[in-house]
């Protein structure tokens, strides 16, 4: 199966693992997803499968994206049509029969795959790919915290507070003067901070719920309740 | 919806078993212990000083003194490793959090017993509250069936 889906935060709280301690856990919101779009070598240079989730209205859906959708439910009608001879696994039959006429989606990213011919437009991707104990990835976007300070933003270190020192959260040196007579690059300054894409490694699986499409992992993901993310499988333990 | 799912995912985990207690409430409370591969039950019976949060993370604190030496524990309290809550004694006291009895000791450190806590009788409040309740539900179930 897919080595990630697309999902949604939907906060965090606290379980009891096996042996009775308290874990704090994120929950997330893991699909279902629906692959809109199958990307091969030969077609796009790469291999990668296009998810959509979360339901969007009418009224508020553009005309690409609305196209988008148009194309992917005609695909799964043409599928429809040519297994009815029926000589597919009765599995996977079931499951093109139950997928449903898709409304748009609201969040579509790509996930990369290896091997493209797994997949078709219209199927339904859902949690139970993940296991319990499984470590994964969590893709999202950071709380968005403004303009912020060094001290904040780059974690520098506050001058003294009292004494009459009157340097608190000041940004400190610029550098030299007759040399090199400029600012080097990656100097911590104030700036916009937070809003930008992030991603957490390593979270262990300590529940899920493939009914509801629910997953626990151990720790904190980035964004605000109700956020986007990307789970996919830990990069750095996957096979092949 | 977000925390509507959270809440829900929460509350299928909490324990309904559980006795009501307070804080002055002497309880006993089993714990299991697992030795190796074996399973055994501890109980650590002692004073209720201190009840705190809600939901999962509800948690409680039992002290009691052994051999001079005070000792407290602090439970979350739908932790599956607690066996069962048995409340010994129900105490009167006029504050949420018993610190003050880390300072003292022997008869000082007494707490008087409440006789007439209406709480927490739950073999005879809630069949008693039960039938309150259905009576009331029929009447104005009649009611509103009268007005149309």
């Amino acid at each position: 199966m897919t080595n990630g889906l697309l999902g949604k935060k939907l906060g965090m709280t606290q379980v009891f693992d096996p042996k009775g301690r308290l874990v704090p856990v994120t929950l997330i919101q893991a699909g279902p997803c629906y692959v809109l779009q199958v990307k091969t070598v030969a077609t796009d240079g790469y291999n990668a499968i296009r998810l959509g989730f979360d339901t969007k209205r009418e009224k508020s859906t553009n005309k690409p994206d609305q196209g988008l959708i148009d194309k992917v439910n005609e695909a799964v009608k043409a599928q429809e049509g040519a297994d009815s001879g029926g000589e597919d696994a009765a599995g996977r039959k079931g499951r093109r029969e139950k997928t449903p006429v898709l409304p748009p989606l609201r969040y579509i990213r790509e996930i990369r795959v290896n091997d493209p011919s797994n997949y078709h437009v219209g199927q339904r991707i859902s949690a139970d790919i993940f296991q319990i104990g499984e470590k994964v990835d969590v893709i999202g976007t950071s709380k968005g915290r403004g303009f912020q300070g060094p001290y904040k933003r780059h974690h520098s270190k506050p001058g003294p507070e009292t004494h009459g020192s009157m340097y608190h959260r000041r940004p400190g040196s610029m550098g030299g003067s007759s040399w090199p007579s400029r600012v080097f690059p990656g100097k911590p300054l104030a700036g916009h901070m937070g809003n930008h894409r992030s991603t957490t490694l390593n979270l262990q699986v300590v529940q899920t719920d493939p009914e509801n499409n629910l997953i626990a992992v151990k720790g904190s993901v980035p964004g605000h309740v109700n956020a986007f993310v990307i789970i996919r499988k830990n990069i750095r333990s996957r096979k092949g | 919806m977000g925390t509507k799912v959270l809440r829900e995912y929460e509350v299928k985990q909490l324990r309904r078993d559980l006795p009501d207690f307070r804080p002055g409430d002497t309880v006993r409370v089993s714990v299991k212990i697992v030795e190796g591969d074996k399973e055994r039950i501890q109980d650590f019976e002692g004073t209720c000083i201190r009840k705190r949060g809600s939901g999962l993370s509800q948690t409680f604190t039992v002290r009691r003194v052994s051999y001079g030496v005070g000792m407290e524990r602090t439970f979350p309290l739908h932790s599956p490793v607690i066996e069962k809550i048995t409340v010994v004694r129900r105490g009167k006291v006029r504050r949420a959090r018993l610190y003050y009895l880390r300072e003292l000791r022997g008869k000082k450190a007494r707490i008087t017993e409440d006789r007439e806590a209406a709480y927490g009788k739950s073999e005879s409040a809630a069949p008693a509250d039960a039938t309150a309740a259905t009576p009331a539900e029929t009447v104005t179930a009649a009611a509103d069936a009268a007005s149309e």
